[in-house]
C-alpha cells in the first residue's frame, strides 16, 4: 500500500512537471490543406515550420494536421489543436477562415494566423504573400518566350488569390506583346496530379507553348517536359522535374515570417495584424531563372528587382476589364483592398470567370 | 498528331487506371466479397510501384512490385474479412485509411524524385498510321495489358468452369459450400485478383500517368473503380464501356473550358459524376436486369458449418 501510495505520488509529480515543462515551450500547430509531400503549397508552408523549429530550437514545439479539407473538418481540427495546448496555430489556405474565426472565439488566449484571408480578430492575424508580382515577372518572360502567343494557365478555384496571378501575368504579358493570350482551365482542386497532368495536357493539345500552374502538384511540369514546351513552377522550385522545361518558379518563402511571429509569442509582443508581403519582404522568391536565352533573363531580373523596389507596381493603369470597361486610368495603381477582392479578368484573358 | 488522336491518347491514359482496378473489383465482388479498400490498394501499388522503378531503373520492375504489394496487401483484407468473419465494410474502409497513411509513410523519402516512365509501343510503320495508329500501336504497355483483362477476365467469368464456380460463390455461398466448393479458398484468390488490379492500376499512375510520387495521388480514384462496378452491374464489357465514358468526360470539360466554352467549370468539374449517376438511375430502373446481374452474397459474411 505505502509502495503504491509512492508510486502514485511520484506519478503525479511527474505529470506535474510534465505540465511545467510543456509550457517552457511554445507549442505552435500548423493546419495544412494538402500533404507535406505535395512538393508545392504545403511542403513550402512545412519548410517554413522546419525553419522556426531549427531557428528557435527547444524554446518552440511544433505539431501539423495534413490534409484537412476545408469545411467542416477544419473547425473540429483546428479546435483539437487548440485543446491539445497549441499556442500559436496557423491555418493555411484560404478555406479555412471562417472556421478559424469561430475557434479563435472559443480560445481568446491563443494565437491564430490565417494565410490569405481577410478576417481579422484580436487573436486572428491575416498574413498573405503577393504571389502576383511573381506572375508578372512570368509573364514578362512567357511572352518573350512564347512562339505562338498564347499560355496555358491551370487554375485550382476562382478566388481571387488565383484571379489576381491570372491577371497579373496576363498584364505581365501585355507589357512585352500586347496582343498575348491566356487560356484558362479549372482543374477544380489544388492538388490532384492526374487531373492537373490532364489539364496541361488539354492544353497543350490546343496549342499553347508555355504552361503556367496554379494548382500544387508537379504534374503539368512533368507534361510540359514531355511534350517539350517551357512551364513555371508553382510554390516551390520544381527544376528537378524538368530540368530543360522550368523557365523559373514563385518560390513561397514562409520560414522568416513563421519565426518572426513565433518569437513575438515568446515575447509577449504579439500583435494581431493584416499584412500583405511580397518580393520586398522577400516572402515571394523567383527560382533561377533557366532555359531562357540572356536577354529574357536580363528583362526578367530587371522586372523583379523593380518589382521588389516598389518602382514597378503590377496593377498600374492603362488597364481595361475583360468586358472592354475601364478599370485602372493610367498611372493609376490599384489599391490593395481591390486586389484581394479580385473577381474579374483583364482584358486579354481567353476565358469567362466562372462565379 | 491531330488533336482527335490527342485527346484520344488522353482519354485512354485517364480510363487505363479505372478500368484495372474495376475489372479487379468486378472478380471481388462476383464472388460475393466487397472490399471497399480500392483505393488504398491502389495507392500500395502506386508507392511500390514507383519506389523500385526508382530503386532498380525497370519501370517493368515496379509493375511486378506494384502488382504483388495491391495483392499482399489485400490479403490482409482477405484474412481480416474470411477468416476473422470481420465486416467487409467497415475492414474495406480500414483498408483505405490504412493505405492512404502507410503509403505516405514509405513514400517519404521518395517525394521530390523525379520518376522513371514506363515506355510507349513503338512499332515501325503501324505507330505512325493517321489518327488510330498511336492510339492502337503506340501505348504504354499497362494500357494494353487492360485490354487483355477485359478480355481474360469476362472469358474466365462466363466460359470457364472455374468461373462458373466463382459466380456460384458470391450468388449463394451456402449452396456452393453444400456442393463442396470451397467457399472461403475461392474468395481468398478473388481477393488478391483484386488487390493486384488495383495495385496495377496504382502502378499506371506513378510510372506512366504521372511519373512521380506524392501522397494521395490517388485522389480517389479506387472510389470510382467501385462505383463503375456498380455502374456496369457487374458485366465486364460495361466497365470498359464505363471507364472510357468517364475518361472521356473528364478530358471533354476540360478541352470545353480552355477552349472559352461559357460554361460553369465547376459544373463541367462536375459532369463526369453527374453522368454516373444518371446511368445508375437509368440502370436501377430495370429491376429484373440488376437482380440478374448482383452477386446476391454481396457483402455476407460466410462461416461454413462442419
Amino acid at each position: 500500500m505505502k509502495k503504491l501510495l509512492m508510486a502514485l505520488s511520484m506519478a503525479a509529480s511527474f505529470a506535474v512537471a510534465g505540465a511545467a515543462h510543456a509550457e517552457d515551450k511554445l507549442k505552435v500547430g500548423f493546419i495544412y490543406i494538402g500533404p507535406p509531400g505535395d512538393f508545392g503549397w504545403t511542403y513550402q508552408h512545412d519548410q517554413g515550420r522546419k525553419e522556426m523549429e531549427k531557428a528557435l530550437g527547444d524554446k518552440v514545439e511544433t505539431t501539423f494536421l495534413e490534409s484537412v479539407p476545408e469545411g467542416a473538418d477544419a473547425e473540429r481540427s483546428i479546435e483539437r489543436l487548440a485543446r491539445a495546448g497549441n499556442k500559436l496555430i496557423f491555418t493555411t489556405s484560404f478555406g479555412y477562415m471562417d472556421a478559424t474565426i469561430k475557434v479563435a472565439q472559443k480560445f481568446p488566449n491563443v494565437k491564430f494566423e490565417h494565410a490569405t484571408g481577410y478576417k481579422t480578430a484580436d487573436n486572428v492575424a491575416v498574413y498573405n504573400s503577393r504571389f502576383y508580382e511573381g506572375r508578372y515577372v512570368q509573364g514578362v518572360i512567357a511572352a518573350k518566350m512564347s512562339k505562338v502567343g498564347v499560355a496555358g494557365y491551370i487554375g485550382s478555384f476562382p478566388i481571387p488569390e488565383v484571379v489576381q496571378g491570372i491577371n497579373s501575368f496576363m498584364l505581365g504579358a501585355q507589357s512585352v506583346n500586347p496582343n498575348f493570350k491566356v487560356k484558362v482551365i479549372w482543374a477544380n482542386a489544388w492538388f490532384d496530379p492526374g487531373k492537373e497532368a490532364d489539364a496541361a495536357k488539354a492544353l497543350v493539345d490546343q496549342g499553347v507553348d508555355i504552361i503556367t500552374q496554379h494548382t500544387d502538384s508537379t504534374a503539368p511540369m512533368q507534361v510540359a517536359a514531355e511534350r517539350k514546351i517551357k512551364a513555371f513552377g508553382q510554390a516551390s522550385d520544381m527544376i528537378k522535374f524538368g530540368p530543360e522545361t522550368q523557365l523559373t518558379a514563385i518560390v513561397d518563402n514562409w520560414g522568416p515570417y513563421y519565426i518572426e511571429r513565433a518569437k513575438a509569442v515568446i515575447d509577449g509582443t504579439w500583435k494581431t495584424h493584416n499584412v500583405f508581403h511580397g518580393m520586398h519582404e522577400n516572402l515571394v522568391v523567383m527560382a533561377p531563372y533557366t532555359n531562357m536565352p540572356d536577354d529574357v533573363k536580363k528583362l526578367a531580373e530587371e522586372t523583379q528587382a523593380k518589382i521588389a523596389s516598389g518602382a514597378l507596381k503590377p496593377f498600374t493603369g492603362p488597364v481595361k476589364k475583360q468586358d472592354g470597361s475601364e478599370w485602372l486610368k493610367a498611372g493609376e495603381t490599384a489599391d490593395d483592398k481591390t486586389i484581394l477582392g479580385m473577381n474579374f479578368y483583364v482584358a486579354g484573358v481567353d476565358d469567362k470567370l466562372p462565379k | 498528331m491531330g488533336m482527335f488522336e490527342a485527346i484520344l491518347l488522353t482519354v485512354a491514359t485517364a480510363a487505363t487506371p479505372l478500368l484495372i482496378a474495376a475489372m479487379g473489383e468486378l472478380v471481388v465482388e462476383r464472388s460475393g466479397v466487397l472490399n471497399l479498400g480500392v483505393e488504398g490498394m491502389m495507392i500500395m501499388g502506386a508507392v511500390a510501384g514507383f519506389g523500385v522503378a526508382q530503386l532498380t531503373g525497370s519501370a517493368w520492375l515496379g509493375m511486378f512490385a506494384a502488382i504483388l504489394a495491391g495483392a499482399a496487401f489485400s490479403l490482409l483484407f482477405g484474412f481480416l474479412t474470411l477468416t476473422l468473419v470481420t465486416n467487409q465494410v467497415a475492414t474495406g474502409l480500414a483498408l483505405t485509411l490504412l493505405g492512404l497513411g502507410a503509403s505516405a509513410m514509405i513514400g517519404e523519402s521518395f517525394v521530390g524524385l523525379p520518376g522513371v516512365r514506363m515506355q510507349s509501343l513503338n512499332i515501325p510503320v503501324l505507330t505512325d498510321l493517321p489518327v488510330v495508329g498511336k492510339f492502337l500501336f503506340g501505348q504504354d504497355p499497362i494500357f494494353y495489358i487492360s485490354i487483355l483483362l477485359t478480355i481474360g477476365v469476362t472469358w474466365f467469368l462466363f466460359r470457364t468452369r472455374a468461373g462458373l464456380t466463382l459466380r456460384a460463390v458470391g450468388d449463394n455461398h451456402t449452396s456452393a459450400h453444400a456442393l463442396g466448393v470451397r467457399v472461403v479458398r475461392v474468395r481468398y484468390l478473388a481477393v488478391m485478383f483484386g488487390g493486384a488490379c488495383a495495385g496495377l492500376a496504382g502502378a499506371q499512375l506513378s510510372l506512366v500517368y504521372v511519373p512521380q510520387w506524392v501522397e494521395n495521388m490517388t485522389s480517389g480514384r479506387g472510389w470510382i473503380a467501385l462505383a463503375l462496378v456498380v455502374f456496369a452491374s457487374w458485366r465486364p464489357w460495361r466497365i470498359l464501356a464505363g471507364a472510357y465514358l468517364f475518361g472521356a468526360v473528364t478530358i471533354g470539360q476540360l478541352h470545353a473550358q480552355a477552349l472559352g466554352i461559357g460554361i460553369p467549370s465547376q459544373f463541367m468539374s462536375s459532369l463526369p459524376y453527374l453522368a454516373t449517376i444518371i446511368v445508375l438511375v437509368l440502370i436501377s430502373r430495370n429491376k429484373r436486369l440488376t437482380l440478374m446481374n448482383t452477386p446476391t452474397s454481396l457483402g455476407k459474411p460466410f462461416v461454413p458449418d462442419r
